[in-house]
């Protein structure tokens, strides 16, 4: 099986490992060798999605020659994916590394994109006996083009009863600094998304980008809905063996 | 931060909050989106008439000196007259002074934008004339003497109740939630006015160079008489309106309708070209066409922003975005509102008032998704914040905000670093209940999000140690 070279998003390696943790239990599952580049720190999309690209643009060079080696490069996050994908051809674009990052573009992959484009699996022998909703993400809907990716690997998943929730394409609300300068607009754009998960009776909602997950989260347990978030890793890391850890991932630390 | 700013913070909070705001937009989209689905489906390939609107709107905005002579020549030799005007300033004072020299004393309007962007009508009233619009939805909004709530359906955030409301106290003359009666009532009141008014100003959703016409789709035919009945016909528009031939209209009218409601094509489409022609029965006697630039030629010059000008005004960007549904059209403060608006009113107006709009967006791209010709919105709305920062309109501490940032992210150390003291500040804020208090610097987000408790140990610290076996 492929060589995999780890990108682990700065807020899922400081905030929500356990994302991280369950990718890597999935993909040595399917039988990759995987690498972490312990030099890897953010690639830049704060900066770049605020209009600060002359201070973008080192930190996505540094990331390009972090894994210039790698064979094949895979992210639990689509955001981040289209990032490096879509976004550092356009910011380095007149530079001399413009042509590298197309190339690594080429290289750099969604998780869910990963196993079944790459990888071909869609049955990664997991048991997850709830209802789940799939939220589609900005980023991985409309720019990475994924949607019945993360659908059909659910699908294979054991027990599990995958349910569509209304308006599932409508953005989250979260949008990086976007929450923070426009903390209403945002808040009130998850509340509906939150909304219609529940209007879904759907036990958990999942998704292929942490970063909408961890606000519709702390959005869920506000409302003390019975909804709880839960990446695609996060289930499709859950085999029903008995030593196995709880389920919800950021959920299970946060307190209602 | 500029007073449209903090002014857009204040109204965005209190109608993000109104429930009863966000289901009414929302039926009312919903129901935009189920015509407008099923509209999209009569194409044979809607993404193919795409891209030819694309095309054809390419070319008249990289030839927009070409067409825009062209038109005023074919305008011109039918008797019409054509007024270039740089500003919203010089546009009001031709429109106002025409009128004063020709003892105006009604005005009726057919919907146009431009006469918003430009603050036609209390300009006119001014002078003691009386303008009244004749499009269903801006003649509610005039009787509320509110701005328009969106582009294409004005008053869109009413709903049957808040209309019938609303004539029983302005008309008199009708007491009833019925629409059809209510829709009566409205017309009863305007015939008397499209018969009295010695002047008529509308739009135009093209401007057809080849034949020297100008395009106008109206669903209540209000433009048509708007622009026969009086003695004047004044047409104000934006100069990048212009195509090519008059058969591009074969795409564009069918597309323009089906991005704008879902129409197959608008009700009544009408070509008009300019005065009454020797022999002819109707039409006015004078035809003016105002040609409006208003910071126009500032995006055409800019190659990398150029294509925002390819914008026909069909609305559809607006229905699609998350974030109009939750503000709604009046929170913006600017004629245009939503994506479109929020791309093209810094780049008019000025990006040190207005850049807080580009930053208005989660950038989740459904505004470029469904753009009849295709602009890419949301990557606009990308380089108006670049552009913004690259011009210093942004607040210092921001500026160094980022700087640091990118010191910390520049190194794996530094960056684990910084990652830990967030983890435990996170922690004692916590353990203090400070979190979402004044002293939380994340308080805007633990405001609205219950909090989350960090992990002791980041990725990089657990992920040898993980288990592959399971």
């Amino acid at each position: 099986m492929a060589r995999v070279a780890l990108f682990i998003p700065c807020f899922v390696d400081q905030l929500v490992p356990e994302v991280g943790l369950d990718m890597v239990r999935v993909l040595r599952r399917i039988g990759c060798e995987l690498d972490f580049p312990e030099e890897q720190t953010c690639c830049g999309q704060p900066a770049f999605n605020t209009g600060y690209w002359e201070d973008a643009r080192p930190v996505a060079e540094r990331f390009i020659q972090i894994f210039r080696r790698a064979e094949m490069v895979v992210c639990p996050s689509g955001s981040c994916t289209t990032m490096v994908r879509k976004f550092y051809p356009e910011l380095l674009a007149g530079t001399a590394m413009q042509k590298e990052a197309l190339a690594l573009g080429e290289r750099v992959f969604e998780f869910s994109e990963f196993l079944v484009k790459v990888a071909k699996v869609t049955d990664v022998g997991a048991t997850f006996p709830h209802r789940v909703a799939v939220h589609d993400s900005c980023h991985g809907l409309r720019e990475l083009h994924l949607k019945q990716e993360s659908r059909e690997l659910l699908r294979h998943v054991r027990s599990l009863e995958l349910v569509e929730m209304p308006y599932s394409e409508d953005c989250c609300g979260f949008g990086g600094t976007f929450a923070v300068k426009f903390s209403a607009i945002s808040a009130a754009m998850g509340d509906a998304k939150a909304g219609f998960a529940e209007t879904a009776a759907a036990e958990y909602v999942t998704g292929t980008d942490p970063s909408c997950l961890l606000h519709l989260d702390g959005i869920l347990r506000r409302r003390n809905s019975a909804v709880h978030t839960i990446h695609l890793a996060g289930i499709l890391a859950q085999t029903g063996g008995a030593a196995e850890r709880r389920p919800p991932a950021a959920s299970s630390r946060g307190q209602r | 931060m500029s007073r449209a700013a903090q002014e857009f913070l204040r109204s965005a909070a209190i109608k993000s909050a109104d429930l009863t705001h966000r289901q009414v937009i929302r039926r009312n989209i919903d129901s935009y989106n189920t015509a407008n689905e099923r509209g999209r489906s009569r194409f044979l390939d809607w993404e193919a008439a795409r891209l030819k609107c694309e095309q054809i709107k390419w070319e008249a905005v990289n030839n927009l000196d070409r067409y825009l002579l062209e038109f005023e020549q074919r305008v011109k030799d039918r008797g019409g007259h054509v007024f270039w005007a740089e500003n919203s300033e010089e546009a009001r004072n031709y429109i106002a002074n025409l009128a004063a020299a020709r003892g105006v004393k009604k005005v009726v309007k057919s919907k146009s934008m431009v006469s918003e962007e430009i603050h036609l009508s209390p300009a006119l009233e001014k002078l003691g004339i009386k303008v009244v619009e004749t499009d269903l939805g801006e003649y509610i909004v005039q009787l509320r003497e509110e701005t328009p709530y969106h582009i294409v359906t004005p008053a869109m955030h009413l709903n049957r109740t808040d209309i019938a409301k609303l004539f029983k106290e302005k008309l008199g003359d009708v007491d009833t939630d019925d629409p059809q009666q209510l829709v009566a009532a409205a017309r009863r009141s305007l015939r008397r006015d499209f018969f009295s008014a010695e002047m008529g100003i509308s739009g135009a959703n093209f401007l057809v160079a080849d034949a020297g016409m100008i395009a106008l789709t109206t669903n209540e035919g209000n433009a048509r008489l708007s622009t026969s009945i009086p003695r004047i016909h004044v047409v104000l528009s934006g100069i990048e309106k212009v195509i090519p031939h008059l058969h591009d209209l074969a795409v564009l009218w069918p597309v323009l309708a089906t991005a704008g409601t879902g129409q197959p094509i608008t009700c009544y489409s009408t070509l008009v070209g300019g005065p009454r022609q020797p022999g002819e029965a109707d039409g006015p006697e004078e035809f003016h066409v105002v040609l409006v630039d208003n910071g126009r030629s500032e995006l055409l010059a800019n190659p990398e922003e150029r294509e925002v000008l390819h914008c026909i005004r069909c609305g559809a960007c607006i229905n699609a975005c998350p974030v109009f549904r939750t503000v709604g059209g009046h929170a913006y403060g600017t004629t245009y509102m939503g994506p479109i608006g929020s791309v093209l009113t810094p780049r008019l107006r000025g990006l040190p008032e207005f850049n807080h709009l580009s930053y208005a967006s989660s950038l989740c791209g459904a505004c470029s998704d469904v753009c009849p010709v295709r602009i890419s919105l949301h990557h606009h709305l990308l380089h108006n914040r670049r552009d913004a920062v690259a011009e210093s309109d942004r607040p210092f501490a921001e500026r160094v905000a980022f700087r640091l940032w990118r010191w910390g992210m520049l190194g794996e150390h530094r960056f684990a670093f910084f990652g830990w003291m967030a983890r435990l500040g996170m922690r004692v804020l916590k353990a203090l209940h400070l979190d979402g208090t004044v002293f939380d610097p994340a308080r805007p987000w633990n405001r609205n999000h219950a909090a989350t408790v960090p992990p002791p140990k980041p990725f990089r610290a657990l992920w040898g140690k993980s288990d592959g076996h399971n």
